[in-house]
């Protein structure tokens, strides 16, 4: 059994990677990775394309992360799809973006193109001319007594848009197939030769709710990249941040679930504590969000006295009233009906598609990026990983039940130990001294929904020259589709709430 | 003279309906709210409602048929007429007579077949599902409805509500195990029946999870606002037939002076409060249930009515 870096150092390396280590490959390597990750040995953490070459990143036994290349002249590669379907999904986006053929693709549809761009491949050398817009078509699911239901991509509520073919027998899903990419803005493509302060901000609109985590993973990555310090103030800074999203963002999933199930009374209160936490985040950062407060050398703007009360008195708000929500949650027969043994996902599932965050965590797969590979300062924090077997709708509400207890304990920490001194150092002189080399970096980063991956180039020029950013999304979707499996139809907006995927990062 | 005033006091009831139905509509929302510690819209909010609907454009499916733009029509006539026949302040009103209960059901049943042929005419998904899970709730709560029914004839020995009121108001009532059964039963296939949590969601954005507001999903303009009229009535009717039957306190009886008639609005108006309150609080304490276990939930209600009017005969034949 092969360790990755066996396989890296079998290939090629490329210089100037950080952290971890990129190597270019020859197409037997590349094979021979295939076949760990279809042994369930290793996990897959992305693959991207560029201009005939593709990357993957792999996550190996020992933890172990690294990149491994495979130079595809003619535009065609061994699929990695054939054998490990996580990767389907990104080998048809990384097919419409670059036009890159894997060779044995049992699935040749288009993803990410539905026919409207003007352009085929249009991140490619060379892109193709516009092709005609063709029919999408859903997989057959055939018998007797089976009817299709269309739902979306618009949708009776206002949420993002993505289009369900469920083919029912009865209430009872028989199928359920996705079909995703409305939202596509082309930030990868925007991105290529940007500035890095640009591709910052662009990288901070990827996904409205993970602003702070994108933005601190591609700070990361490109610090990484250009071998900055951070100074230890702002690493602390940017922890705050990242957890307070958390918060916000795992307190409105607890009441929507709820409300999905028509129990208004916790989405209520839940919007209410989410509100606190949004409002000390624009009184101690400027941004409700947060968007934009992290930036690759630190973080833009200091933490004073009055924002660091802000959040002090919204982190006891919430010690104080959480608990008593998590009660009327457990105690609640009727909603405990609703949630306990629906949407459940197999664990050897959520293993075999590397998913992250609490859709992982409550299907029993222990991961957390930020204690592997981990990172500052979360290595000198306390916290725990709340792992659960269930894997239905309720485990998912636990998980994030847990995390917020977590996530409260991290910030009164951080508060607590936040160093003095600045917050940012200038990222344009490092640009400036490292030009002429292209230098590549990597971050992981664990969001709210799960680890995210950002990996980039800047180019001899000190612009940036290819970024991918992988949203958890992308592993997560899938795994909603078998999920669902046998449930009723009216169950599906509970399940698919408590998986709580990203449209607009998984379109990109 | 005499027949001038009865006939005005007739009218007065029918206008009444129409006036608060969506009064007690935004009552219950408001209530709602409020337990929800948010502000909630103001209580005129579902007038406003009906009239920017009202004052909208059509816009209909291509594949409409004639049937589809008259049956919004047919349901606010059948559930008007309906709710215009249950005494709410005063009994033995002009029409009383025709304030039969069978036929107050039956009213509603062609309301609901009417709604169900509209929700498949134009061939949706959305309104296949959702006539289909009406007419499965149906097929359980009309039964239930029924033998509720079929109890209060035998206590009061008539189905027409104007009798059955006078003497559930009169000391030779009683107190019986039956008649708190059939109150049971008949608040739970009110709930049903109004598309209320837990069986169904009435401000839910989730169209897989609906019932009817997946039937009414492709209506638009007044057609629109025709069918939410009527399931403002549906309310207001549910909640005076309870009222009416069982807390029949208050009611103006037939001849009664004008007095009593405004004695007889009071406690109606005080009565529409405390049932508004009491539904927003159950709303509000209650998560929605599965789909499947709707039939349970009314099968129940069933049981109950079943088990009432079996009690009755048991009793008598003692």
């Amino acid at each position: 059994m092969p360790a990755l870096l066996d396989l890296i150092e079998a290939g090629r390396p490329v210089e100037h990677h950080a952290p971890g280590r990129r190597a270019v490959v020859a197409p037997k390597t590349w094979n021979l990775a295939v076949e760990q990750l279809a042994a369930g040995r290793w996990s897959l953490l992305g693959l991207w394309g560029e201009p005939e070459t593709v990357h993957m990143a792999l996550l190996d036994e020992a933890r172990e992360i690294g990149v491994i290349s495979l130079p595809c002249p003619g535009g065609r590669y061994p699929s990695v799809g054939l054998r490990h379907p996580p990767a389907l999904r990104l080998e048809r986006a990384a097919a419409d973006l670059f036009g890159l053929l894997p060779q044995g693709l049992p699935d040749t549809r288009r993803w990410l193109d539905h026919g409207q761009w003007g352009v085929t491949h249009p991140l490619a050398a060379q892109p193709g001319a516009a092709a005609a817009a063709s029919s999408y078509r859903f997989l057959p699911a055939e018998g007797e007594s089976l009817h299709q239901i269309p739902v979306g991509p618009v949708h009776a509520g206002i949420i993002e848009p993505g289009h369900f073919r469920f083919t029912a027998s009865g209430e009872i899903v028989v199928r359920l197939e996705e079909r995703l990419g409305y939202v596509h803005k082309g930030i990868e493509g925007l991105m290529a030769g940007s500035p890095v302060d640009r591709a910052a901000r662009l990288a901070g609109r990827t996904s409205g709710d993970s602003t702070v985590a994108y933005a601190l993973a591609f700070a990361r990555a490109v610090e990484a990249a250009l071998g900055v310090e951070v100074p230890p103030r702002a690493v602390w800074l940017r922890a705050l941040m990242a957890e307070l999203e958390r918060l916000a963002n795992h307190l409105g999933d607890i009441g929507a679930i709820c409300n999905d199930a028509a129990f208004a009374l916790m989405h209520a209160h839940c919007g209410v504590l989410r509100e606190r936490v949004l409002r000390a985040g624009n009184a101690a950062f400027g941004h409700r969000l947060m968007r934009d407060r992290i930036v690759p050398g630190g973080v833009e703007g200091d933490l004073n006295e009055e924002g660091t009360t802000a959040i002090r008195s919204a982190i006891t708000e919430i010690r104080q009233r959480f608990p008593h929500l998590v009660e009327l949650y457990d105690n609640t027969a009727s909603l405990q009906d609703r949630t306990v043994a629906t949407g459940r996902l197999k664990t050897e599932l959520a293993r075999q598609y590397a998913a992250g965050g609490y859709v992982g965590r409550a299907s029993g797969r222990d991961f957390d990026a930020r204690r592997s590979p981990g990172y500052a300062p979360y290595d000198e924090l306390a916290f725990d990983v709340p792992v659960l077997q269930e894997g239905d709708v309720n485990a998912r509400v636990w998980i994030r039940v847990r995390e917020v207890e977590q996530s409260l304990s991290l910030v009164e920490q951080i508060l607590e130990r936040l160093p003095r001194g600045s917050v940012r150092v200038d990222i344009a002189e490092a640009v400036g001294r490292h030009a002429g080399w292209p230098r590549e970096g990597m971050a992981l980063v664990e969001g709210f929904r799960g680890d995210m991956l950002v990996w980039l180039r800047i180019g001899e020029t000190g612009l940036v020259e290819r970024c991918h950013l992988r949203d958890p999304s992308w592993f997560q979707w899938p795994l909603l589709e078998a999920a669902i499996e046998g449930n009723i139809v009216a169950d599906f907006p509970l399940c698919n709430k408590s998986f709580n995927c990203s449209y607009s990062g998984h379109d990109l | 003279m005499a027949l001038i005033f009865e006939l005005a006091v007739q009218g007065a009831q029918m206008v009444l309906v129409l006036v608060l139905a969506p009064l007690l509509t935004g009552f219950v929302r408001k209530v709602k709210a409020r337990l929800q510690r948010r502000q909630g819209p103001p209580l005129i909010q579902p007038y406003r409602d009906l009239l920017r609907l009202m004052r909208k454009e059509v816009v209909l499916a291509d594949n409409a048929s004639w049937l589809f733009r008259v049956i919004p029509y047919l349901i606010f006539a059948a559930t008007w007429v309906a709710a215009a026949l249950v005494p709410t302040f005063a009994t033995g009103l002009k029409f009383s007579w025709t304030a039969d209960l069978i036929a107050i059901v039956a009213l509603l049943g062609s309301a609901r077949f009417f709604l169900a042929l509209a929700a498949m005419d134009v061939g949706t998904s959305f309104g296949g599902i959702g006539a289909s899970r009406e007419v499965m709730i149906a097929s359980l709560a009309e039964p239930a409805m029924l033998l509720i029914v079929f109890s209060l004839a035998l206590v009061a020995g008539a189905t027409q509500l104007s009798t059955v009121a006078a003497f559930m108001a009169s000391p030779d009532v009683g107190l019986r195990v039956s008649l708190g059964m059939s109150l049971i039963a008949l608040v739970m296939v009110a709930i049903a029946e109004n598309a209320r949590i837990p069986v169904d969601n009435p401000a839910t954005h989730l169209e897989l999870t609906m019932v009817h507001e997946a039937m009414v999903l492709e209506y638009s303009g007044r057609h629109l606002a025709m069918i939410e009229f009527a399931t403002f009535l549906k309310l207001l009717l549910y909640v005076s037939l309870i009222s009416c039957v069982f807390i029949p306190w208050g009611l103006a009886i037939a001849g009664a002076g004008p007095q009593s008639l405004v004695v007889g609005a009071v406690a109606y108006a005080g009565k529409l409060a405390v049932c508004g309150i009491l539904l927003a609080v159950f709303e509000t304490a209650i998560a929605k249930m599965r789909v499947f276990r709707v039939p349970d939930f009314l099968g129940a209600a069933l049981m109950l009515a079943l088990l009432g009017t079996l009690l009755l005969f048991v009793s008598r034949s003692l």
